[in-house]
């Protein structure tokens, strides 16, 4: 416990770095997903693209896309940018299918009423098909937002920042306290980032509290 | 182009001890060996909650909090603990795969429909006959979905043996981290990438084969299927 107090300065840079790289993906992924998410719920062919390249760029390990990426785009080999697309990319990966699926499930009866009183498409959208995909997009966000927070760690095998620094640097004093101090602060983070999303997903949709 | 293909096209690279194949045996090796032992742990933990409906929520909790386990820092832990050897990898990938495994035997088992269980019981069949001839079979695709998903994770991941001084693909991609060989390493990333799909398409065929047709997920009009 010593050692944790003499480096709080340290945890606290680590923890910056490490919800920075972890949340700023899911927060990019989201954007960039709700438009693909409903073109594939209104097109079967755009479905059938985005599904098939999302599901193969799923399968693709992270690890992998970070080493590879610095040929793709020039960037630099440890680059944080690497590791900000590659779980960008998961995200969005991820939240393509379950966007879609939610956006197909609303049903007709409700899309053909807010048409009725007059909404259009953009406003419905924004207003009704949306907000009622959101438990879908929360459960989405939440997968996402927990394996970022494990990915970032292994990204320290090849020097990237955040927790995992303290599983490189205890492995190479031999030095148990701070290994398990990583373990500790990233069940912490994961478990504080799950709270917020659920949190955040109950305030949004408080409709779904009501007339129960 | 040539930073991803210059070392990965090289047949210097596909022989030996440390070529390309025996590589690939070293990082199925590992793959196989943390699946077994992960099925063999989390698929009766979950099997029993499913049928028993006893225990869910400890089993759900349980599931999380390993999920949230980052690998790196159990594979550096146990490395401390127990030294070097094929130990720690093996621990930090079956702790791993446990969770969509255990996830997996649990929600499809949970999910057989009470009547075909009830029926079941009815036609006097014991508990161990409705788990193994009716439960097991109709929650395959959830239960194989589990144990695909933690084959997945398990190969990408596996990379991470070589950082403890084993073998397979990672061998690679930290071998050229520490050389500066940029593309010994994107070829190392570029194999498991490579290994990752292939395996994702074999069970894909697998789980056709022993998911049982009558089960085959029903296309409804864009709606989710179950």
């Amino acid at each position: 416990m010593t050692w944790v107090f003499d480096h709080l300065g340290l945890l606290g840079d680590l923890t910056v770095t490490h919800v920075y790289l972890s949340v700023l993906p899911v927060v990019i992924g989201l954007i960039i997903a709700i438009p693909l998410g409903w073109a594939a719920s209104r097109w079967r062919p755009a479905r059938a693209i985005l599904l098939t390249v999302s599901g193969l760029l799923y399968t693709i390990p992270s690890l992998a896309l970070i080493v590879i990426l610095p040929a793709l785009i020039s960037t630099k080999t440890l680059d944080p940018v690497n590791v900000i697309i590659t779980l960008t990319v998961y995200t969005i990966a991820l939240l393509v299918r379950s966007i879609a699926d939610a956006l197909s499930s609303v049903p007709p009866t409700i899309v053909a009423a807010a048409t009725a009183i007059g909404y259009r498409p953009l406003k419905r959208f924004v207003g009704v098909e949306f907000p009622l995909a959101i438990p879908v997009v929360v459960a989405g966000l939440r997968v996402a937002m927990v394996s970022n927070i494990s990915l970032v760690s292994v990204g320290a095998l090849i020097g990237i920042a955040g927790y995992g620094q303290l599983f490189t640097n205890g492995f190479q004093l031999q030095f148990v306290t701070e290994i398990v101090t990583g373990i500790v602060a990233t069940l912490v983070l994961a478990l504080i980032a799950d709270l917020v999303l659920q949190l955040i997903g109950r305030l949004v949709t408080p409709w779904t509290r009501v007339g129960r | 182009m040539n930073l991803l293909t210059s070392w990965l096209f090289d047949p210097a690279n596909w022989s030996g001890s440390t070529g390309v194949p025996a590589r690939l045996v070293e990082h199925l090796w590992y793959t196989a060996l943390a699946l077994v032992i992960a099925v063999v742990i989390g698929f009766p933990l979950g099997a029993m909650v499913g049928h028993t409906k006893r225990g869910g929520f400890v089993l759900v909790g349980a599931a999380n909090v390993l999920r949230a386990l980052p690998t790196v820092g159990v594979l550096t832990l146990v490395v401390l603990l127990a030294g070097i050897g094929l130990i720690p990898p093996i621990a930090a990938l079956t702790l791993l795969a446990i969770p969509p495994i255990m996830a997996g035997a649990y929600a499809g088992i949970g999910a057989v429909e009470p009547v075909v269980v009830d029926a079941a019981r009815g036609v006097g069949m014991t508990e161990r006959e409705i788990l193994f001839q009716v439960e097991i079979p109709n929650a395959m695709p959830l239960i194989f979905g589990g144990v695909r998903s933690a084959a997945l994770q398990v190969v990408a991941t596996a990379t991470i043996a070589a950082y403890v001084g084993l073998g397979g693909f990672g061998r690679y991609v930290f071998d050229g981290l520490a050389l500066h060989d940029y593309p010994q390493m994107a070829g190392g990333a570029i194999l498991v990438a490579v290994l990752a799909v292939l395996v994702e398409l074999v069970l894909t065929g697998v789980q056709r084969l022993v998911v049982s047709p009558g089960l085959r997920p029903v296309r409804t009009s864009g709606g989710i299927q179950r």
